[in-house]
């Protein structure tokens, strides 16, 4: 029986590392990453309201989050790939236009 | 008492885990972490009594998710990253950040009780019926959109990833 703000925090930490690995990292494949963990600990906090108030609607809401989540990764992935074939480079210090 | 226990361990597992994503250089060392943070959360989500949410968790991102990100870091060969001096934005925005952060953390701590009580296992728990049943009756119209959404995602990924022809 531990606190429901426990898991809050928990939440809070992981959504504030990643948002620091977004800021720090240089590989555009990490930086994607990062963003999934993001998502990640938002869906822990969705769970744990969910748990708090008895209300199925929580749970919904995660798996609609891991869905979009999903599709992102595919199209960004193929994005990482394209740009990847033009420039022959992961860092994102490097990709600074938006054309060729 | 257990729950106390098991929410120490795996979220310690969850904390160590990010911060290994976040400390590593190589894009595969931090794709592995993040893979060990994803298990350790659907641990958390059992233990709030959200099974499928768990199962779902393990299957799609632990495994579709991130084995196609290491397939993409094979792929692509991707090496250690370069070292950068470290951006200024990073510091005009973490530095406010971590404060606000830490403020809220302070906030969230001490509120009064009598609104964020104690969960504990067993409480709550959701059949996968009874998710099922939510999700086809009040949440239908998101669900198709969602389903027009993936299709999107598909047709955009394939044109994408295309390889011109000369």
């Amino acid at each position: 029986m531990i606190p429901l703000s426990w898991y809050l925090i928990l939440g809070a930490i992981l959504f504030a590392i990643g948002v620091a690995s977004f800021l720090i990292k240089r590989n555009i494949i990490t930086i994607f990453m990062s963003i999934e963990l993001m998502l990640n600990a938002v869906n822990l906090t969705f769970v744990a309201f969910a748990a708090h108030w008895h209300q199925v609607s929580g749970q919904v809401f995660v798996f609609f989050v891991m869905v979009v989540a999903a599709a992102e990764a595919a199209v960004g992935l193929a994005i990482i790939i394209a740009i990847f074939r033009t420039r022959e480079t992961l860092n994102v210090d490097q990709v600074n236009l938006l054309k060729l | 008492m257990l729950h106390t226990i098991l929410f120490l361990i795996f979220a310690g597992v969850c904390v160590a885990g990010a911060l290994n994503f976040l400390l590593q250089h190589h894009p595969v060392n931090s794709a592995l972490s993040l893979i060990v943070v994803m298990g350790s959360l659907a641990l958390l989500f059992l233990m709030l009594g959200a099974e499928f949410v768990a199962a779902v968790q393990v299957i799609v991102y632990a495994g579709a998710v991130m084995v196609l990100f290491v397939f993409v870091i094979m792929l692509l060969n991707a090496g250690v990253e370069a070292r950068s001096g470290g951006s200024k934005v990073a510091v005009v925005l973490g530095v406010p950040g971590l404060i606000i952060f830490f403020g809220l953390m302070y906030w969230i701590l001490s509120a009064p009780r009598s609104q964020l009580e104690n969960v504990q296992i067993g409480d709550f728990y959701v059949p996968t019926q009874d998710l099922g049943i939510a999700l086809f009756r009040e949440f239908l119209l998101p669900f198709e959109v969602t389903s027009v959404l993936v299709l999107i995602a598909i047709m955009g990924a394939v044109v994408l990833a295309r390889r011109e022809r000369p």
